[in-house]
């Protein structure tokens, strides 16, 4: 027997979290589902100090009290992963690795996942030195020599979280600039801790118990070393969760689902948000916005298509 | 009431590696958020295996010679220790269901 639920929302992101709140204050019996940490990316990040209305948080922190605003509302939370979604009677249900639900609408808030580099020695030494979170690992490197891949917001933020901790952060980009917002573009130049490597990629991580270092290779001269290092933190960008959905439901070439203005998905009371659908800002406001509006979205159509 | 106990550096030989029982040892610092995720996880877990598993708490800020001694590079690590040797190891945040299959494997 399924679970049932007017709306059901997968994943408790920013975006589905906003959703879970703007849900259960329309009175809809609301299930969220949760495969990993309330919160998702923004539970690994530091501190969060472009969110309207509160200078500086924990991401964690934030997340946390966006679930239990949301939560004093009626919102349920289950902590499992959605594995499937099939249309049945009119209504959705959503397949996890234990129960199914059934719900009036679903909202896709799946968010997304790092990417890895996909070199050699990457997998094995994870968790030995290779890292996608400096927030969980920096402490684990006092005094010592690292890298960071990337040269985005999220490799530059966690590159100056790491500079507490570490004597010497190597910031090594594929580019010759850097793709970070200028502030943050800032901080990292400043900062005498961070030596930056440019036009280089990572083609091997080094080690046999623990990292030791990472073959490098510049792209322009086809140079290549070995920098010793005794962690690789990577942040190279994100890929939208939604592969469970594919053959479902309308995705760009990138995964990411296509959606109007009102998070509509095409398929009747199939909605996405956030960091899962096509030209997000992946913003946590942004992404909360997206999720009020698919919940109020999904609350019309709930009133237009079912007898209440 | 089974909780898990906090553990320091010079009591883990007595805590852990003596120990009659498997022990779980969750490896944990106070800054680190899916860490406070996983907690409550291993609270209801020390219920469950009340008497047949020991569950511990080691703080990687207080106790570094630990966390060293076992290659700790990123927490939550959770290592299962029976008869002195660890025997199973997750690295990062996991759901209940899945800690549960290593505390299962790790019994048998």
């Amino acid at each position: 027997m399924a679970l049932e639920y007017d709306i059901v929302i997968v994943g408790g992101g920013p975006a589905g979290l906003a959703a879970g709140l703007y849900a259960a204050r329309a009175r809809r019996r609301t299930a969220l589902l949760e495969k990993g940490v309330i919160g998702g990316q923004i539970s690994l990040t530091e501190t969060i100090e472009n969110y309207p209305g509160i200078e500086s948080i924990g991401g964690f922190d934030l997340a946390q009290a966006m679930l239990r605003q949301a939560e004093s509302y009626g919102l349920e939370t289950h902590y499992l992963a959605a594995t499937a979604l099939e249309q049945a009677d009119g209504k959705w249900l959503v397949r996890t690795d234990q129960e199914d639900f059934l719900a009036k609408a679903v909202i896709v808030t799946a968010g997304a996942d790092y990417n890895r580099l996909g070199v050699p020695g990457e997998e094995r030494l994870t968790g030995r030195g290779v890292s996608y979170c400096a927030t969980c690992d920096a402490a684990f490197f006092k005094d010592e020599e690292v890298a960071v891949v990337g040269g985005g917001d999220a490799a530059m933020d966690e590159g100056l979280f790491t500079t507490r901790y570490a004597a010497k952060v190597y910031v090594v980009h594929r580019r010759d600039q850097l793709r970070a917002s200028r502030i943050l573009q800032e901080r990292a130049f400043a900062n005498p801790k961070m030596h930056f490597i440019w036009n280089t990629v990572v083609t091997e991580i080094l080690g046999e118990e623990a990292v030791e270092g990472a073959r490098l290779r510049n792209v322009v001269t086809g140079e290549e070393w070995v920098l010793p290092v005794k962690a690789v933190f990577i942040f190279i960008g994100h890929h939208p969760n939604t592969d469970w959905l594919k053959g479902l439901v309308p995705m760009d070439n990138g995964g990411h689902i296509v959606v109007n203005e009102w998070m509509e998905t095409g398929l009747p009371g199939l909605f996405a948000a956030g960091d899962v659908r096509r030209n997000a800002a992946r913003q946590v406001v942004s992404s909360a916005g997206d999720g009020a509006t698919a919940a109020i979205a999904a609350d019309r159509y709930i009133s237009e298509h079912f007898r209440e | 009431m089974a909780k898990p106990k906090d553990v320091t550096d010079s009591e883990f030989e007595q805590e852990v590696l003596k120990s009659d029982l498997p022990v779980l040892v969750d490896f944990w610092a106070p800054w680190c958020g899916p860490c406070r995720m996983v907690a409550p996880i291993v609270e209801e877990l020390a219920q469950e295996y009340d008497g047949r598993v020991k569950f511990v708490k080691v703080n990687t800020d207080d106790n570094v010679d630990t966390a060293v001694r076992y290659g700790i590079r990123s927490i939550p690590t959770l290592l299962v220790f029976k008869g002195g040797a660890p025997v199973a190891q997750v690295i990062g945040f996991r759901p209940k269901s899945e800690l549960k299959k290593v505390l299962e494997k790790a019994l048998s």
